[in-house]
């Protein structure tokens, strides 16, 4: 198959990745994240089958990365689940960023639900392709992590 | 409802340039090519290179190609993994910059030779024992590689050359004395010819 070379992703999508991650696990872990989620890319690039969705598959890899990178945050060993509370992470960088810091603490699959919604704009279809559920299960994540996010807020 | 809730934009978050990714990629072992646009006074040039050596010289945009095509071409013919890197390129940048100030005559950055084969790349490989400043001709090419009737196979190969400057197709000209042809344009085979010959 004709893949792009890995160079041309990087230039349509890498800003876009990175500030996903930075949404998701804040700056200071942001570019760790980042280089993890793209040596991961370029290590399956070559042998991957379908390059329809090349910037869904990147996001794809970034979320799971965000979540092994919070797993090795606390040094244990811990099963998966959307149920697992992120330490919240402050961040005095992050203009505005009172909101976007609660969305750190949201469980994996709400964090990247609501950061591509709000963040990028993505429809459903595009959050389901990323968390690889169906598109009500983005459309629930989304709303859980809304309600959640306003429960914090407002406390 | 949820709706009320807004989050605010997540551009205003700035998160500043992005991480370099080229030397980890490389100890990672994944960076199969690594490229580098480059300035020079036959135009501006893409310099392509693997772990095994330089693999691409190409002339770029006025009457070349552009950095897509190259980059499409070494995508499908070597691998996708493809980054720009141009600290990877750092050892030929210094020999060509050499080369064109006349104060190098000869090439020794590693060359991978992958993209030819066959009878191309034997009249490639004997274009690269001809001397600085020395000039050849189709014919004796041909014969160098081979197939000494073969000439106007070996000025197709030549057409074809991975690797202009550093495998001096410039040198090969007409029995005549003529010019002959050149894929970066008749002009930068001009200049390069005159460079040898002290009027760079």
């Amino acid at each position: 198959m004709e893949l792009p070379p890995f160079q041309a992703l990087l230039d349509a999508h890498g800003h876009d990745v990175h500030r996903f991650l930075v949404a998701g696990v804040g700056r200071g872990d942001a570019d760790d994240c980042y280089q993890e989620t793209m040596l991961a890319a370029l290590r399956a690039y070559p042998r991957l089958r379908d390059a329809a969705n090349l910037r869904g598959w990147l996001f794809t890899i970034a979320h799971r990365k965000s979540i092994d990178h919070a797993r090795g945050r606390r040094r244990t060993p811990i099963p998966a689940g959307d149920d697992l509370p992120e330490p919240t992470v402050t961040d005095p960088e992050l203009r505005d960023g009172t909101v976007w810091v609660a969305v750190r603490s949201l469980p994996p699959k709400q964090r990247t639900a609501v950061a591509l919604r709000f963040g990028f704009d993505a429809d459903y279809g595009a959050i389901a392709a990323v968390l690889d559920c169906s598109e009500e299960a983005a459309r629930r994540s989304v709303h859980e992590g809304l309600k959640r996010l306003r429960r914090e807020v407002e406390r | 409802m949820t709706d009320e809730f807004r989050l605010p934009p997540l551009a205003d978050t700035d998160p500043g340039p992005l991480p370099e990714l080229g030397a980890a990629a490389a100890v990672a072992g994944l960076l199969d090519v690594a490229y580098a646009t480059e300035d020079s006074p036959v135009g501006e040039l893409l310099l392509a290179a693997t772990p095994h050596g330089l693999v691409r010289i190409a002339y770029l945009e006025p009457g070349g190609a552009g950095v897509d095509a190259v980059l499409a071409e070494l995508s499908a013919r070597v691998s996708p993994r493809i980054l720009r890197a141009p600290g990877r390129l750092d050892p030929v940048r210094r020999e060509l910059d050499e080369f064109f100030a006349g104060r190098r005559r000869e090439f020794e950055v590693a060359l991978d030779w992958r993209l030819s084969s066959g009878f191309a790349r034997r009249v490639l490989r004997a274009t690269a024992r001809i001397p600085y400043g020395a000039v050849s001709s189709y014919k004796l090419i041909a014969a160098s590689a081979g197939s000494p009737r073969a000439f106007r196979a070996a000025g197709t190969a030549l057409g074809g050359n991975p690797l202009p400057i550093v495998v001096p197709c410039h040198r090969v000209l007409h029995t005549g004395g003529g010019v002959g042809g050149y894929a970066g344009g008749i002009d930068r085979k001009r200049a390069l010819l005159g460079l040898e010959r002290g009027q760079g």
